[in-house]
């Protein structure tokens, strides 16, 4: 699959608390609009759909458009629908099933009061799943963070990982998300006292380490190196792609310090040919500070255990030496929905394009993207 | 059972694979499904073993012994019937026996848990019903 396709096209609605009076469904139309303009087509060149499968379906999806593609699949992915949505609608234009696939994202968020805090359903392997009989009884909190605190509290027991560690990240982020208008905490810079001084969501999580719910919309063009030639703007490649599937009982998973990124990045790399010491800037997905702080291990960008320490001493911001989520990721730009992660694919394409503006990375040619 | 209990139970009925478990709580043993052919504990119960997928499984009880494996303090939980507990500890214990669940740490100031401290399991009648397996220091 390497170099064989590339994203063309690409579009981003302002993540923003609410978008009162919006559904999912026009906020995706409006974003698929812009991305299939931005690559210099028309609705009718689009063949192939990719939707995140657990909020809405594809023949749902192709009705609101108006389209009939010839390829057409929702993925079920939680927080890796994003690139695993990219790496099928790779594999479907390389294997000829479809020229021009569009991949659409977004959220409305529900602000119904049976939504209000307190009585939300979790995610992650929450309510629903096999295993949540022996969880839900004694109380998870809200969203997937019960997982990634019981993740980070065993980081800070193996490796000394500490809250000011990863409050420097949530800082660096915050410093990115400031020059972008698509975040929805424009303006609002924050400190590492700022972050330590926030409640616990649940320790050792805080609020400013965990993603805020929000609405917006992603959407890319994806299409072959040899269609991508021809089109207007500079082709992203996609030059090669891994996936481990995590367990979804946090308690099944043998070593809950590591991520599946450790196995999906090192395919990642095989197939491109590159390595960690090769890749200039990362987008990494981020519900949770500690989740990206695993990732840049697990990927090879710092050793195992070592994180800590390379957010003292690395500048990941636009400015630094390793930019890591150059738009503020989620937990500084808002979560709209699974389109919250989807950012990251747009971010990195868009880095790459160089249309990132005040927040343009120098050293644009390669990135390591995670879900 | 003076005032009703409002926080959510356990439902075997979805899955059924789990009911020995409970009834073996509301006995206040703690048990785990075994592959007759495997000879391995696993844990959540189901229907065939995870390591080889066939359906010759027992149960075993076990110690009740093991280790904070980690923890996370809850100050905002998902569903508002634990609030007036705020804030409480929600485990991760490792068994001795090999399996992990996930349980409350009870009869402790949430400062004073530790990783890797030894625990023992408690069993708390929440419902004339259900018995919940949770877990204090050893």
């Amino acid at each position: 699959m390497r170099g064989q396709t590339a994203i063309i096209g690409i579009g981003e609605l302002p993540t923003r608390r609410t978008y009162p009076g919006r559904s999912m469904y026009g906020l995706c139309a409006e974003v698929a609009r812009i991305a299939i303009a931005d690559a210099g087509l028309s609705k009718g060149d689009i063949d192939g759909l990719v939707v995140e499968g657990g909020n809405t379906t594809p023949a749902s999806m192709a009705d609101y458009l108006q389209i009939r593609p010839t390829y057409s699949v929702g993925v079920s992915m939680q927080g890796a629908s994003s690139t695993t949505a990219v790496t099928t609608a790779a594999a479907a234009v390389n294997a000829g099933l479809c020229n021009y696939a569009l991949i659409v994202m977004g959220s409305a968020r529900d602000d119904r009061p049976e939504r209000a805090p307190g009585s939300r359903p979790p995610g992650g392997g929450g309510a629903g799943s096999v295993g949540a009989e022996f969880e839900q009884p004694f109380g998870p909190a809200q969203g997937a963070g019960t997982g990634y605190a019981l993740m980070y509290r065993r980081h800070m027991y193996e490796y000394g990982t500490t809250p000011e560690q990863m409050a420097k990240l949530a800082v660096d982020q915050r410093f990115n998300a400031l020059k972008n208008p698509n975040s929805a905490f424009q303006g609002v810079p924050i400190t590492i006292d700022d972050v330590l001084n926030s409640r616990y969501v649940n320790e050792p999580l805080h609020l400013l380490e965990c993603v805020m719910p929000a609405a917006g919309a992603a959407a890319c063009v994806i299409t072959s190196a040899d269609r991508a030639r021809s089109a207007p703007n500079k082709p992203v490649y996609i030059l090669g792609a891994g996936l481990e599937q995590a367990n979804a009982q946090i308690w099944e998973t043998d070593k809950i310090t590591t991520t599946p990124a450790r196995v999906s990045a090192r395919r990642a790399y095989q197939m491109a040919g590159y390595g960690p010491r090769d890749i200039q800037f990362a987008q990494f997905y981020d519900c949770y500070t500690i989740l990206i702080a695993m990732t840049v291990e697990d990927a090879g960008l710092a050793p195992k255990g070592e994180v800590g320490p390379f957010y003292e001493s690395t500048d990941t911001t636009y400015k630094g030496t390793f930019p890591i989520n150059t738009d503020g990721g989620q937990i500084s730009c808002g979560q709209p929905g699974l389109a919250g992660g989807f950012r990251h694919v747009i971010e990195a394409a868009r880095q790459i394009m160089g249309r990132a503006g005040e927040r343009q990375v120098v050293k644009n040619d390669l990135c390591l993207v995670n879900g | 059972m003076t005032t009703e209990y409002r926080k959510p139970l356990p439902n075997p009925a979805h899955w059924p694979a789990s009911k020995p478990f409970w009834e073996a709580a509301k006995r206040h043993e703690l048990v785990m499904p075994r592959c007759r052919r495997c000879d391995k504990l696993f844990f959540y119960p189901r229907e065939v073993c995870p390591y080889c997928l066939q359906s010759d499984i027992d149960w075993q009880q076990v110690s009740g012994r093991g280790r904070l494996y980690s923890f996370t303090v809850i100050h905002q939980p998902a569903n508002a019937a634990f609030l007036d507990d705020v804030p409480y500890i929600y485990a991760m214990v490792q068994l001795d026996e090999g399996p992990r669940m996930i349980s409350n740490l009870v009869d402790i100031a949430p400062a004073e848990a530790k990783v890797d401290m030894p625990v023992v399991a408690v069993f708390d009648d929440v419902t004339p019903e259900w018995t919940l397996v949770k877990f204090r220091p050893a």
